[in-house]
């Protein structure tokens, strides 16, 4: 299909510093997919792209939508796809930039092995035919911060085809049930990211940092499969799972890029009748073709980087150097567990609900999180589930906290687990200690229940007494218990709570008051 | 597995996965019969040979006198490379000193020996070559001299040699590079306005490893622009003069002009020096240097040698790094060398082949210096004569030398066949999609941003792009851009570079039928005539020239196959004639040794330009220690 061109005329640039461009801003962001659009999100590491189109369904008038994901993610790596440069975020601009990604005339691209292992890993955990020869090849735009006029690719054989992901989304009325689908994988190529512009519009001029120029991405093609925004954002959510549990990627979208995904996929999905993207920039959609600036990227076999050749166990060459070979069985048997996987296991383990599994993955380090709290209580895995999702979550999710900056600890609310397993304290005491431990001052839940005396009253005897003076001072609420209102017993119940200063235990008290009042 | 343990500091860089020979560039070769450097032993089976010898090897006067008495280069020879200078020399403080001068004739080898016996050292050859440099500057061999630099190396030489810790057979040599190597410090033009004033931060591989063995970088040498063309006139620091324009041999022989004597006269008739790399040639046969790097993409080297009087090597694809070579064709480039013996190309390319971390189409096989064995017996080579090489072009002269040098060989015993290679006519256009397209990719990282010129213009992005790329680029460059970006245009792709590569398979195919059949190497012209006056040159344009200039030569890079020109005899004009010798894949040594041969055998004299400067003189008074064979 035609390539996109996002496009804004800008007129009046400046040439001052070696590394500072002026002049028109656009951005020529493209896929090599021949199906597919796209535009690269600048702004976020792992980018995502859509297209939407829409066919008619035959004999019918109604429309239905179709999405389409590019998805690029940002190898995690210490040099850089075809140089030794370092791959660091934030470091100082220009300061990792070697003489091959500033295009110096006659240098030439040098493949990193561990860029080749982690597509090779992608391949292997989303079903993908791996590809023993694969080629590069170099796609041409001209752009200030695409220093060598060309992106080196893979378009015609790339590493990686024909794979398949499952993901489940909720249905229903009320959502509660769990449907699992699956989205064909076009194919995984291997590419170089491209610099990052900074447009100064005060100065009108451009400043061009080269320091992401080279790192390795994986572009993963997806089929049109998808019916609406939120599979794709389902979709995007299970990639991103998945490279990071390989380590193949951070893929380290922020939440609120998953949020403007799915709104913007919805958007698109209800609204657009046309080819469009969505400008980080401009904050809206665009048309992804522009007449005028339909652009033929001119693919040419990259020949400097010899034919990539990878082997499995049944044809790696005799005495073969290991530094030199790639071995496809051996990294499939050592693969991590997958997403998918550690559902099932959460589920057949815990007794799990599945779509709590999805929400342990889902949530950063909630997983992690999940299973240290579990190793040390010996509270019901239902109930340190239902903690860890509600109470837990919730309160983060409340002071818009990730799950790295809890103010609680697996270890202390493992702890407060244990006095709620073992009924030191009651779960609404137990509450009330959460609540403290959240203050983050530094005491244990063990601590903040002696403090507050928040223990169960152990004592029977004394809770026999308290029961004895509560009826005795309440004769207008027994009475009404005895003669016949089922809910009087509760207005005792809490009026012995009350005076045992929330100690009681409320399932003693009634079997005590249902005891004394029994003919 | 922990993505952490995966991912070492040290970063392994794949290089190529396969075996060597098999990771090629796209167009691979399919070497079938992977006969390795230096290891080349000549198949049993052999075509029995029954050609129309008349039809491509018509007995036709040389028109050099010379042959009267039998070709000279068929008299046994006992002069050339194997001078022993020890033989007459105590080394020490007491050191027989020679004139410096006569140094500069001498092979590298030669001077080398002298090198290490004292007999000069390496400050008095570099101010040397330096001073003839300056006296030869009219040829316009070198766009920059980097005296400062050679100078400093030589004191550091001298210093090692003082020492006895010289480093080599390099050391302290005099060489010149190409101006489209990098070479760190100095400035890098590619003799184009775009890269005018840029100046490397790096070495080219070959140029860091020339360094590393000592060697004196007198400077880069002169060029086409971007290496595009055949003359070496269509640089933007004007063309270079072909040294033989000035010899006393061309100047007896050459027709008469109207007007006499006089620097009118010189002007108007000076030859060219042939190209791309005719500075590098220019520099060797004017004896500034003793060696030089050129680059051959479709003869570059090999056609100014043949101009030139020397010998030029194209080693084979993936032998020698391209690291630091600015590119033209990446797939056909390689670093070329200019000597002015095959011993002397043997010694450089040592040090040069191997394998280099930062071209992953390099091979992986080590590589060791050598020396070329003296070859006595030919009678177990078997050499083919493509008869597509007989083109209507080609001068009677060349076709003459060609074809008495085909007799020399099975003179000597070896077995001469006529071989084919059909798809020789579908080379040059099979080149022209291939060349222009990778210009078109490579030339697309001149954009005015990083380095190299920038217009002034700076309406918008496009505009200063557009401005900077017509104020960087000649016509030519510009004119290949062009045509390359029309061939990989999506809609023709497939009738253009596809069908192009297809085509290059079959080329490469041909030269692998006829190695298959037994032929050792093949013997072909180098060039269609000898070099041309400049004022003739130019009448044709660049394209055409290339086209015409480039038969003989360009297959070769297709097929990424070592060639080697060696110079034979001088035409009736007194200017050197070369044939080409080519080899099959990763048999350079091979290559050499029969080179070596054939060079003994010819004894090409050495260029006389004692009129044209007073230090040249010397040359002549120490004959008995050059490989000199006059032709009268």
């Amino acid at each position: 299909m035609a390539a996109p061109i996002l496009r804004r005329g800008f007129p009046g640039g400046r040439w001052a510093l070696v590394w500072i461009h002026g002049g028109c801003r656009h951005r020529n962001g493209a896929p090599t997919g021949p199906t597919l659009g796209s535009t690269r999100g600048r702004s976020s590491v792992a980018q995502q792209s859509l297209q939407t189109a829409q066919k008619p369904r035959k004999g019918e008038h109604k429309w239905e939508t179709v999405v389409g994901l590019e998805v690029h993610a940002q190898i995690s790596s210490n040099s850089k796809l075809f140089s030794g440069s370092k791959v660091c975020f934030a470091a100082p601009p220009n300061s990792l930039v070697s003489f091959f990604d500033a295009s110096l005339p006659g240098t030439l691209p040098v493949l990193n092995r561990r860029c080749v292992e982690a597509a090779v890993m992608t391949g292997l955990a989303l079903n993908c035919r791996i590809n023993k020869k694969s080629l590069f090849d170099r796609k041409h735009y001209f752009y200030a911060d695409l220093p060598a006029g060309y992106q080196i690719t893979q378009q015609r054989l790339p590493i990686a085809a024909q794979g398949s992901l499952k993901y489940s989304i909720c249905t229903g009325q009320r959502r509660s049930q769990m449907v699992t689908k699956t989205v064909r994988i076009k194919q995984i190529q291997l590419e170089q990211d491209s610099g990052k512009s900074l447009h100064d519009d005060l100065r009108c001029q451009t400043l061009v940092d080269l320091n992401r120029a080279g790192v390795g991405l994986l572009e993963v093609v997806l089929e049109p499969d998808l019916c609406c925004g939120e599979e794709a954002a389902t979709v995007v959510r299970e990639l991103q799972l998945i490279l990071q549990a390989l380590g193949a990627s951070q893929a380290n979208m922020a939440d609120y890029e998953i949020q403007r995904q799915i709104s913007e996929l919805e958007n698109g999905g209800e609204i657009l009748n046309e080819t469009r993207s969505f400008d980080h920039k401009l904050g809206c959609t665009v048309p992804m073709r522009d007449k005028e600036g339909e652009q033929d990227y001119r693919f040419m076999p990259e020949p400097n980087l010899p034919p990539l050749v990878l082997y499995d166990t049944s044809c790696l060459p005799a005495g073969a150097d290991p530094q030199q070979v790639i071995n496809i069985d051996r990294i499939r048997d050592s693969l991590p567990e997958l997403p998918s996987v550690t559902r099932d296991r959460l589920v057949g383990e815990y007794g799990m609900l599945p779509e709590h599994s999805f929400v342990l993955l889902n949530e950063v380090g909630l997983l992690e999180f999940f299973q240290n709290v579990m190793k040390e209580t010996r509270a019901e895995p239902k109930k340190v589930t239902n903690w860890v999702l509600n109470t837990f979550l919730g309160y983060l999710k409340q002071q818009n906290l990730a799950v790295s900056e809890s103010p609680v600890t697996p270890s202390a609310l493992a702890e407060l687990l244990n006095l709620l397993d073992r009924k030191v304290i009651s779960s609404s005491a137990a509450k009330q200690v959460f609540g403290e431990l959240c203050k983050a001052e530094g005491k244990t839940a063990t601590q903040i229940v002696s403090e507050q005396r928040l223990e169960l009253m152990q004592d029977r005897e004394e809770l026999e007494r308290l029961c004895h003076a509560t009826m005795d001072e309440h004769p207008q609420v027994v009475m009404d218990m005895k003669g016949g209102n089922p809910r009087a017993i509760n207005k005792l119940i809490g009026l012995v709570r009350r005076a045992s200063l929330s100690r009681a235990d409320p399932t003693v008290i009634k079997e005590i008051l249902e005891r004394k009042l029994s003919p | 597995m922990t993505s952490r343990g995966l991912d070492q500091q040290s970063q392994g860089q794949v290089r190529s996965f396969g075996v060597p020979v098999s990771a090629r560039p796209t167009v691979s070769l399919p070497v079938s019969a992977p006969c390795r450097w230096g290891g080349c032993a000549a198949p049993a089976n052999r075509v029995p040979g029954s050609l129309p010898r008349s039809e491509i090897r018509p007995i036709e006067t040389l028109g050099v006198e010379a042959l009267a008495d039998g070709p000279r280069w068929l008299r046994p020879c006992n002069a050339g490379a194997d001078v022993d200078l020890s033989a007459h020399q105590s080394p020490g403080p007491g050191v027989d000193r020679l004139n410096t001068s006569i140094m500069l004739g001498r092979t590298l080898r030669e001077v080398s020996a002298a090198l290490k016996h004292g007999q000069i050292t390496p400050t008095e050859l570099c101010q040397k070559c330096l001073s003839l440099i300056k006296k030869t500057k009219f040829l316009n061999a070198y766009i920059t001299v980097s005296e400062e630099v050679a100078l400093k190396q030589a004191e550091e030489s001298e210093k090692r040699y003082k020492q006895g810790q010289s480093l080599g057979d390099l050391d302290g040599i005099p060489v010149a590079v190409k101006d489209n190597f990098s070479t760190s410090g100095i400035e890098t033009t590619c003799a184009s306005n775009m890269l005018k004033g840029y100046i490397p931060p790096y070495n080219a591989t070959v140029v860091q490893k020339l360094l590393d063995q000592g060697a004196l970088l007198m400077g880069k040498t002169n060029l086409d622009e971007f290496a595009m063309g055949s003359g070496s006139t269509d640089g933007v620091f004007g063309a270079v003069k072909n040294p033989w324009s000035y010899s006393k041999q061309h100047r007896e022989k050459r027709p008469l002009k109207p007007c006499g004597d006089g620097d009118g006269d010189e002007d108007s008739s000076w030859l060219i020096a042939g190209g791309s790399s005719g500075g590098s040639a220019a520099a060797v046969a004017a004896l500034t240097c003793f060696a030089a790097l050129g680059s051959d993409t479709g003869g570059s080297t090999r056609n100014p040698a043949a101009h030139c009087g020397l010998v030029g090597f194209k080693p084979s694809y993936g032998l020698v790094s391209r690291h630091g070579l600015i590119p033209l064709v990446n797939s056909m480039d390689v670093p070329g060398i200019l000597t002015r013996c095959v011993d002397d190309t043997a010694i450089v390319l040592g040090i040069l082949a191997g394998h280099d971390p930062k071209d992953s189409t390099t091979v992986q096989d080590p590589v060791k210096p050598f020396v070329l064995p003296n070859l006595t017996d030919v009678s177990k080579l078997c050499i083919g004569i493509p008869k597509e090489y007989l083109v209507p072009e080609l001068s009677g002269e060349v076709r003459s030398l060609w074809s008495q040098a085909a007799d020399l060989f099975e003179s000597q015993g070896a077995k001469v066949i006529e071989v084919s290679l059909p798809h020789t006519l579908y080379s040059i256009v099979c080149y022209h999609v291939l060349c222009t397209s990778e210009v078109a990719s490579n030339m697309a990282r001149f954009d005015g941003l990083q380095y190299g010129h920038r217009s002034a213009i700076s309406v918008s992005t496009e505009a200063m792009y557009a401005a900077t790329r017509r104020e960087g680029f000649n016509d030519v460059v510009r004119g290949r851009i062009l045509s390359g970006n029309f061939f990989l245009l999506k809609e023709n792709y497939e009738n253009y570079f596809i069908k192009a590569q297809k085509v290059r398979r079959l080329i490469v195919n041909d030269f692998l039928n006829v190695f298959n059949s037994g032929v050792d190497v093949l013997l072909t012209p180098t060039t269609l005539s000898e070099a041309v006056p400049y004022a003739e040159f130019i009448k044709e344009d660049n394209r055409t020239r290339s086209a015409q200039d480039d038969i003989f030569t360009q297959a070769v890079n297709m097929a990424g196959l070592p060639a080697v020109s060696i110079p034979v005899a001088l035409s009736k004009q007194g200017l050197p004639v070369g044939l080409q010798l080519i080899g099959r894949a990763f048999c350079d040594q091979q290559l050499l040794t029969i080179a070596k041969w054939f060079e003994k055998q010819v004894q090409f004299p050495i260029i006389q330009l004692q009129e044209f400067m007073d230090d040249y003189s010397s040359v002549l008074d120490n004959q008995k220690l050059t490989s000199v064979s006059l032709q009268q």
